[in-house]
This record gives C-alpha cells, sequence and structure tokens, in this order.
C-alpha cells in the first residue's frame, strides 16, 4: 500500500504524508464527498451501513495503483486537468483528481486559499470565535446564572486582528502543502483560456506559457459586489475584504445588505462595542432564511443589541469621511426611487453579495457570453457557449458559476467534475448542500425553505408537514444555560422525504449535517428516526425533531433489523 | 406596572414546559386586573363585573408587546385556563391564558398593534349583562391611549431630505428647517426603553450625534461602563471630540485608567465577590469622615473572672465587651449617634451594637440589637444564631446593617492594639486588643501585676468630640473593672 502511493519526484514529502495531509484538507474545507461517492451507489435497503467502512480503504487501493499510470492519461497533452484558480474548489477539485489518478496543475494569480481561506469563511470564523466570547463575558446576567464573576472584560483590537490573520496564513500554508505534497503543480500567474483545451498563464508584464490540457476547469470564485453610487475607500467605507483586517472598530458601523456576510459583522462588529445600522434593499431582514427562522433570528440577534434598520431602502450613495464630514448614505426608496434619508454614520460595510471574478479568463476565445459575469453552464457544470452548446472538456465551478455561492459547494462541484472526468457519470444535488452562518447563536440550513416547499408542493401536487423543536426542551443547550433557539424540519408526510432543515441556536452549524446527510444518501424520516443519538448532546434537538414528524406510509422497519452477511 | 389591585395575578410564575413539538410557544396566564375600584371601595363585598386584560411582561426586558393574534373573538365565552391571545415579546410569541372565566367583552389593542406592558388590551365581562357597560368602556380607553400603539414599523425618522445634497432636490426651499439631531441605534431604543423624549436630548457625540450616554444622562441613571476597544489607532477619519476632559475625581472608573500601575509579572487578578465590592465601597466612602481616635487602658482582671464564671453558660468575651460598650453608650448617647448630613446629630433611639466578624476571605458585621437592654444571656443566645446565619450567609439586612456602633476585637490574635475605620452611618467604633498581664503602679507607688486591655475608639469629629469620648471611655473602663453590673 504504501509502496504503490509513491508520487512523482517533484513532490518533496511523497512518503506517507499525503494521506494525513489529505485528510487533514478535506475536513477543513467542510467538503462532502461521501454525499456524492455513495449516492449513485446506494442500494435499496440497509446493506449500506455495513459497506461504508469497507469501502473506503478499497478504494484508496484503486486509486494508488491508478496513481502509478499518471502519464498515461494525458498522451498528447501536458496535463490531464488544469484548474484555474487555488481557491477551495480548485483546490478540492485537485485533491480529488489526485486521487483520481489525473496529472493536474492549478494556476493561481493572487494566493493559493482565495476568498474563503483569505478573506473569507476563515479569517471571519477567527473574528467571529472572539466576538463570541467578547458576548459571553460582557453578558453579565447570563454569567451570573452560572455562578461566575468576570470583571471589565476587554480586548486588544491588533490581538484579535493578528488572530484572524494568522489563522488564514496557517491554513493556507497547509493547502498549499497538501497541493504540493500530492504533486499538484502550482503554477503562478493569471490564467487565460487561449483555445479547447489549451490554457495560457503568466505574471503581468511577463511572457505568457501556454500549456495544454485534456479537461479544463474554471474556478475563478467571486469578488465582493459593489453597486454603483458607492464610493470605497477602503478606511471609512469598506467592503468584507478590508473590515477582516479589522483595522479599526467604528463606534457606529452601517451595514449595507443583512445577508450572511452582513449578519457574520453585526455580530463581530456589536460584540466589540459598535452600534450597527442595517440597510436592507427587501423588506425584511435576512430575505434568504426561512421565514421563521428570520423571524426568530431578528429577536435573538438584532432586536437585543444596539442595532437598528432601515428595510425597503436602496443606498444610492455612500461617501467615505472626509473634510471633517462623517459617512454619508443616501437612501432611497427601493420601489419608488424617492429619496427617503442620509444616515451619517462613522464607517459602512458594503455586504451587497459576491460579484464573479470571470474578466480577463478569455472566454470569447471560445465563444462563451457571461451572465451578469457569471458563466452559464448546466447540472453538470459543463459550460454552455453562445450559441447554447456544450464546450467539450471545459467546466466552471463555484462562485464563477453562480449556482451556490458557497465554499464548500465549489468543493464539491469540483469533485463532481472530476468524477465525471473519470467515467463516472454525476450530477450534484444541490438541494443536499447545507450553509451556516456563524453568528451567536449560529443559524443553518439545508435544502428548501418552507415557502419554496409549499410553493413546489402545490406546483407537483403533495402534502408538506413541517415539525419543529426547540432548545429550549435540550439538556445540553440548558447546562451551557443557551435555550434560545429553534430547528425545523420540512418533510412529505406521505413519503417522508426530507425537504429542508433549518437551525438556530448554539453550534446549529455543526449540527446541520445530519440533515444534510440524511438528503444526500436520500434517507427518510421514518428511517433516521430510529438513529441513536448520545445523552445529553446537542444533537437530540435533531433526535426530538425527527421523532416529532409524521409519516403516514407504511412504515418500513428500522433498517438494522435486516439480517445481515457479515 | 399599576398592579396595586389585588385580582393582578403572579402571572410570569407558572410557565409551563416547552417540549410541544408543534409551537414553540409558552401558555402563560393572562394578566388580568378588575377595572373601577371606585365601585370596589364604596361596596366591597360586590366584585367587579368587568375585568381588565392588560399586555403582560412575559419577559424582563419586555417593554412593549404586539399582539399577534386573538384566540378568541368578541363575544366568546372563556373560562379559566383557556388561551386567549398570543402575544409576541421581544422574546418570543407565547399564548396567554386567562385566570378567570367570563365573556371576551371587548378588544382594545386589535391583532398586528403593539401596547405598552401593562397597558389594557382587552375587556373581560363576568356575565352578558356587562358586555354592553364594558364596549363602552373599551371605547373610550381605545381612544384616550390609541397613542399607544405606534404604526406597526418601527418609526421611521421623517423623511426630512434637507441634507441631502442631490441636485435634483430643488423642491422646497422649506425643507432647510432646523436639521434633525441624529441618534444611533443604541441611543434610540434607550431613550424608548426610559420613556425619554429624543427629541429633546442636546447631543454630544462625534457631529453633534445623540449617544446612549446623552439619554442616559437625560434618563438620570449612571452610564455603564462602554466596553470600548482599548484606543484604536485612529483610522482616516476618527473624529476628534473637543468635549472638555470629565473631572476625574467624581469617577472611580476614570481615575484607575488614568494612570494605571504596570503589572508586575506573574500577579494575578481575582475580582471581588460582592460583599468584598461592598467592603471597598465602604471604606472608600469612610475616606470622606474626619475622624479622629481616643485610646484607653481598661484593667480587665475582673471582667476575665466573671468570664472564667458564666464562661458555661454560653457567654463569650465579645458579647461582655458588646454589652459593656452598650451600657457605657446608655450613659453618653452622643456616642451612638450619627452625621448624616454634616448639620446634624441624629440620635439614635436603641443601642445595636456591631460586631465585626472575618467570614472566609470577607467581613461582616452582625448586628446586637438593644444590646443595652437584653440580659447577657440573652444577647448570647442571639450572638450564637447570628454567627452561624453569618457563615451560610443568612442574614438578613437588618442584621447586618442596623448597626448604631461597632466593636472589633483582634485580641484573640494577641494584638495589642490596632486603629479602626469608622464605617459609613456610624459615629463611632472600638478596636480592642489583647488583655495582658501587666506590671501596674498605683496611686499609692505599688505595684501590681493586672491584665490590661487597649482599646481604641475612631469617632466622627462632626459630633463626637474629644472629651465626649474620653468620658465613654471611661464610663466603659468602669463598667469593665466592675462588671458585675453586666450580669444583671
Amino acid at each position: 500500500m504504501q509502496a504503490s502511493l509513491s508520487l512523482p519526484p517533484a513532490a518533496p514529502r511523497s512518503d506517507p504524508g499525503p494521506a494525513v495531509f489529505r485528510r487533514s484538507a478535506f475536513r477543513f474545507c467542510g467538503l462532502r464527498r461521501e454525499a456524492l461517492g455513495l449516492r449513485s451507489l446506494r442500494p435499496a435497503g440497509s446493506t449500506r451501513i455495513f459497506r461504508s467502512p469497507a469501502r473506503t480503504p478499497s478504494r484508496k487501493t484503486v486509486t494508488a495503483v491508478s496513481g502509478n499510470g499518471i502519464g498515461s492519461l494525458s498522451k498528447g497533452f501536458d496535463y490531464d486537468l488544469v484548474i484555474i484558480g487555488a481557491g477551495v474548489g480548485g483546490h478540492g477539485a485537485a485533491l480529488h483528481a489526485v486521487e483520481k489518478g489525473l496529472k493536474t496543475a492549478i494556476i493561481e494569480g493572487d494566493i493559493v486559499g482565495g476568498t474563503c481561506v483569505n478573506r473569507g469563511c476563515v479569517p471571519s470564523k477567527a473574528l467571529l470565535a472572539v466576538s463570541g466570547r467578547m458576548r459571553e463575558l460582557q453578558n453579565e446576567h447570563h454569567l451570573n446564572a452560572l455562578g461566575l464573576q468576570v470583571s471589565s472584560p476587554g480586548y486588544d483590537r491588533q490581538g484579535v486582528a493578528d488572530h484572524a490573520n494568522n489563522l488564514a496564513s496557517k491554513i493556507r500554508n497547509n493547502l498549499t502543502n497538501s497541493l504540493k505534497a500530492l504533486g499538484v503543480d502550482i503554477l503562478t500567474g493569471v490564467g487565460t483560456i487561449a483555445d479547447t483545451q489549451k490554457v495560457t498563464y503568466g505574471k503581468v508584464g511577463f511572457p505568457d506559457t501556454e500549456i495544454t490540457a485534456r479537461d479544463i476547469i474554471i474556478a475563478t470564485g467571486s469578488v465582493p459586489f459593489v453597486p454603483t453610487g458607492i464610493e470605497v475607500d477602503g478606511k471609512t467605507v469598506f467592503t468584507s475584504d478590508h473590515a477582516l483586517k479589522l483595522e479599526w472598530v467604528p463606534e457606529w458601523i452601517a451595514i449595507v445588505g443583512s445577508g450572511y456576510i452582513g449578519l457574520e459583522f453585526s455580530d463581530v462588529y456589536t460584540a466589540l462595542g459598535s452600534e450597527v445600522t442595517f440597510v436592507e434593499a427587501l423588506d425584511q431582514l435576512m430575505p434568504g432564511f426561512d421565514p421563521e427562522i428570520g423571524k426568530l433570528a431578528q429577536r435573538v440577534l438584532i432586536n437585543p443589541r444596539k442595532i437598528d434598520y432601515h428595510t425597503g431602502v436602496f443606498a444610492k450613495k455612500i461617501t467615505p469621511a472626509k473634510d471633517g464630514k462623517p459617512v454619508l448614505i443616501e437612501l432611497i426608496d427601493a420601489k419608488t426611487k424617492e429619496p427617503k434619508y442620509t444616515l451619517e454614520v462613522d464607517a459602512a460595510l458594503i455586504a451587497t453579495g459576491r460579484a464573479p471574478f470571470t474578466k480577463g479568463l478569455g472566454l470569447e476565445n471560445i465563444n462563451v457570453v457571461t451572465q451578469r459575469g457569471f458563466v452559464p453552464v448546466n447540472e453538470r457544470m459543463q459550460v454552455i457557449d453562445a450559441s447554447g452548446n456544450l464546450i467539450p472538456h471545459l467546466y466552471c465551478i463555484g462562485d464563477a458559476n453562480g449556482k451556490m455561492m458557497l465554499a464548500h459547494a465549489a468543493s464539491a462541484q469540483g469533485i463532481s467534475v472530476v468524477e465525471q472526468i473519470g467515467g463516472t457519470d454525476n450530477v450534484l444535488n444541490h438541494l443536499s448542500i447545507p450553509a451556516a452562518c456563524f453568528t451567536h447563536p449560529e443559524i443553518s440550513m439545508v435544502g428548501m425553505t418552507e415557502p419554496q416547499a409549499r410553493e413546489k408542493a402545490q406546483q407537483e401536487g403533495f402534502e408538506v408537514s413541517v415539525a419543529k423543536t426547540s432548545f429550549k426542551a435540550n439538556t445540553k443547550a440548558l447546562a451551557e444555560n443557551e435555550g434560545e433557539g429553534l430547528a425545523k424540519l420540512i418533510y412529505r408526510p406521505d413519503t417522508g422525504e426530507i425537504l429542508g432543515v433549518h437551525i438556530l441556536g448554539m453550534h446549529a452549524a455543526d449540527l446541520i449535517h445530519e440533515a444534510s446527510n440524511a438528503i444526500a444518501l436520500g434517507t427518510r424520516v421514518q428511517d433516521i428516526k430510529f438513529a441513536v443519538h448520545a445523552h445529553p448532546t446537542l444533537s437530540e434537538v435533531l433526535d426530538e425533531l425527527f421523532k416529532s414528524a409524521e409519516v403516514n406510509t407504511g412504515v418500513s422497519p428500522p433498517s438494522v433489523n435486516e439480517p445481515v452477511t457479515v | 406596572m399599576a398592579a396595586t389591585s389585588s385580582s393582578a395575578a403572579p402571572f410570569l410564575s407558572s410557565s409551563s414546559s416547552l417540549s410541544s413539538p408543534s409551537s414553540a410557544r409558552r401558555l402563560l396566564p393572562l394578566p388580568v386586573r378588575r377595572v373601577s375600584p371606585s365601585l370596589r371601595r364604596r361596596i366591597p363585598a360586590v366584585r367587579a363585573k368587568i375585568r381588565e386584560i392588560f399586555m403582560p411582561a412575559l419577559s424582563s426586558t419586555m417593554t412593549e408587546g404586539k399582539i399577534v393574534s386573538w384566540v378568541k373573538a368578541e363575544g366568546d365565552r372563556l373560562s379559566k385556563g383557556e388561551s386567549v391571545v398570543v402575544v409576541e415579546s421581544d422574546k418570543a410569541d407565547m399564548d396567554v391564558e386567562t385566570f378567570y372565566d367570563g365573556i371576551l367583552a371587548a378588544i382594545v389593542v386589535p391583532e398586528g398593534e403593539t401596547a405598552p406592558v401593562g397597558a389594557p388590551i382587552g375587556l373581560l365581562a363576568e356575565s352578558e349583562d356587562e358586555v354592553p357597560l364594558a364596549k363602552a368602556q373599551a371605547q373610550s380607553q381605545s381612544q384616550a391611549q390609541s397613542h399607544f400603539s405606534p404604526p406597526s414599523p418601527p418609526p421611521p425618522p421623517p423623511s426630512d431630505p434637507a441634507p441631502s445634497p442631490a441636485p435634483m432636490a430643488g423642491a422646497k426651499a422649506e425643507a432647510e428647517s432646523p436639521r434633525k439631531a441624529v441618534s444611533t441605534p443604541y441611543a434610540k431604543k434607550l431613550a424608548k426603553q426610559h420613556k425619554v423624549d429624543i427629541e429633546k436630548v442636546v447631543g454630544t457625540g462625534p457631529y453633534g450625534r445623540i449617544t446612549p450616554a446623552d439619554v442616559e444622562a437625560a434618563a438620570g441613571i449612571q452610564p455603564k461602563k462602554p466596553i470600548a476597544p482599548a484606543p484604536t489607532s485612529a483610522p482616516a477619519a476618527t473624529p476628534v471630540t473637543p468635549s472638555p476632559a470629565p473631572s476625574a475625581a467624581t469617577s472611580p472608573a476614570t481615575k484607575a485608567s488614568a494612570a494605571p500601575l504596570p503589572p508586575i509579572p506573574g500577579s494575578t487578578v481575582v475580582p471581588f465577590t460582592a460583599m468584598q465590592a461592598a467592603v471597598s465601597r465602604n471604606m472608600v466612602e469612610s475616606l470622606s469622615v474626619p475622624t479622629f481616635r481616643v485610646g484607653y487602658p481598661v484593667m480587665t482582671d475582673a471582667l476575665d473572672a466573671l468570664y472564667e464564671k458564666i464562661k458555661s453558660k454560653g457567654v463569650t468575651m465579645t458579647v461582655l465587651l458588646a454589652k459593656a460598650a452598650a451600657m457605657a453608650l446608655a450613659q453618653h448617647p452622643v456616642v451612638n449617634a450619627t452625621c448624616k448630613d454634616g448639620k446634624s446629630f441624629s440620635y439614635n433611639s436603641s443601642i445595636n451594637i456591631a460586631v465585626a466578624v472575618a467570614i472566609d476571605g470577607g467581613l461582616i458585621t452582625p448586628v446586637l440589637q438593644d444590646a443595652d437592654k437584653l440580659d447577657i444571656y440573652l444577647l448570647s443566645q442571639r450572638w450564637k444564631e447570628l454567627v452561624s446565619k453569618a457563615r451560610s450567609k443568612q442574614l438578613s439586612p437588618k442584621e447586618y446593617n442596623s448597626g448604631t456602633f461597632t466593636l472589633s476585637n483582634l485580641g484573640m490574635f494577641g494584638v495589642d492594639r490596632f486603629d479602626a475605620i469608622l464605617p459609613p452611618g456610624q459615629g463611632a467604633i472600638m478596636a480592642v486588643g489583647a488583655s495582658k498581664p501587666s506590671v501596674v503602679a498605683d496611686r499609692d507607688g505599688f505595684f501590681a501585676v493586672k491584665n490590661k486591655m487597649l482599646v481604641n475608639v475612631t469617632a466622627d469629629h462632626q459630633i463626637i468630640y474629644g472629651a465626649d469620648l474620653a468620658a465613654f471611655l471611661q464610663t466603659f473602663s468602669k463598667i469593665v473593672e466592675n462588671p458585675e453590673c453586666l450580669t444583671v
């Protein structure tokens, strides 16, 4: 096994290292490759329970053996696979490609890790870890209820900023090392598609190098979207890119946009002592969330904090602070476009979403027209050209295709593409991809919201039921004195199919995976309700949730009762 | 909440459990109070027939609630325990149930509207006969309190486009009216909470904006320490507030932060317990009192002999000394007095001896009330109870803060003399050292070995002068040297 793992001499650490790296890299990027791998293979019934442990090692062996044949597939090409962009999507695809025995290169014009690692999920989690603790330490009432005494908690802004920065570089190094260790060539420069199966890359001002590849994946990601009329100076008016550096903590900050990004930053800023004003174009805050979760989130995360908001308004013009004036935000009615009000604040964070980063990719060379910057793809991530035809050997994953702008979705799409390149058809079920917002408490979700499910139900003519449980009934949550929270299950009472799960409460982001895995594997409510959860744990919130669902179908026997050959 | 009426129920006490999967709501008894107290006063035997249903306080932070839905309609018959209305608080939606049978005669606050905690939201009539009356009452009530329910969305500040430099806004010249003051989100919340009219608050924040501190000042509450970051390296446009430096003397917080001592490496910081914080507060407060001290030697041979004789009956030296001090105080009321306002003597009607006791890491002063009147055995009995209560932290406030004079005894540790700090609200404190055999010469020049104890009294010189203390100590000394009176 070990011998068969040997890799090209270019890899500086070719001994057992790769396996270790691979595993850890997978973990922190939150990939869900099991969900993908098992989907097509799942047989009817229960044997899966006993198959999976046996499967994993056997697959590794196969992988390793095929790894010996590097070069055999890339006949006539420099590489089997070239990935443009070394973010989480590109990284996930590269790791899986190596596992599949493909000779792989990854082109990165900036730094390895992309948005998630350098300017997104990773550093923001560091800030949120600090804000969560600050919030706990400041909550005298909560501490007293636990019998704790803490005097005047405080923080050092630079120390907090350093923590975020250090975390990003640590994860970036891990990512880089894992690629190098597996023998993925990291090519530095801006990648451009010259033709089908042909990519050029090079640093600005240097002659480009041309390489050929059997398959190409575009994974160039996105940048913060700044609407016109907003002047970003990076100091008093800025995007998440600047905010994550935490160069200062304004006394009063307006956050334009109340989605995940805005909400997470409101958690950070209020914990650090700022007051926050939300500006939201839609009529309610947190428009992407299930309405019931959004309502509770407003109660828990907005109303008791030093936050107010303006909904149904656009920020038409934002002027940074200068000449002794504060930041000015001109608000207009989102519908009538009439001027409404001018906010005067110390800083403004623009969190109005993200725009695809697809300029300079050379898409015109292959007759691809982007839609609002997004690369059009089909459900297998194959790129579609201007006349509606599939371009062979060209795929686009992650934020650049706009299907689901989440790091782990990009990675899952990348793995799905690599599976197809390897000859296994694979379609990713986006409804099984969970999402999380790391506020305190956290919010997480997978699948459809209740209105979405009801709409679909009406179109297709089936019933929808909803089950709910509260964290207030959970022993562990009460032990932590964190009883605030709700879990909600949306399902079909006729079949027991899980349509969506939404959680707001302590560690919701970690709890969602039981539901997302169930959706990915097609597990039904009547089956999963027999799964056992350790007591007392927060996971019992989901246990209770599944148990409270009422499925009308003939009871399918719990799978563990079936006879199994060992 | 003006819930003086006896029928106002303890509605917060019985929230039922919440594991119901179908609903995350809590069932709460509906608070109801009787209307027309005048009627009740006149004919106390007859119960009022119309009750107000008022907005319950569903959480400690709730100031107003929104009616999500009325489960019952006007004219519906209610029976005790039925849920009547769903109220949305700052925390959750809760079903609220009634305590009384009756008819929902009128809904004062309709669905979707908001009412402050304690405001009537509906009327409950006891029988059909009262329904018209209740309806009439509701009519007048809804008029009277229509201002309670603001339009459902948070009132957006008037869309005053004055500061907008938009070129197309060539509309009205009168839009140049005085600029509306800007207030921060938390300032607005505080103003609502403390019912401060934010329009009348003067802003002192950056760019003249109204800050939470301004609202707190207007509401007359002590601002809490802000959780401000350590001074940030100023960004591009941090405004410099030209506010005058706060007078450092008034606020210990600013004092402390003004010149922080460099931390000694390896030191640990242990926050005060509540008791320790109280001690600290009292000690700092005592600095404002002009005190002085007078010492006096007391011979204790007779007292020691008495103690040996009666200690089997549970009498301790501390109690004997407290009794002696109380009896001396009875003859010198000024030493038992307090100076409350810097202008007058406040003579206390009873003599309550507080005795300082060290208790794991803290200090507390259980009080022997009427120590001059109770006999020594009762007093000892009382003392024993107080000490055991103090150990289990069960002293009631009256049992530790009603002292008029304090006794502190470190004699048992061999301390020969010490100096006590006067606690706030008292005129004098006595510090008692150890009684030790000493060579004493009497007035005829004969030497003798006697047990001598040094006592030192700290007193407030605003009301107690040197001669007063000297005379008191003389009396105390005489009592101790002739202790028979203590057991009478």
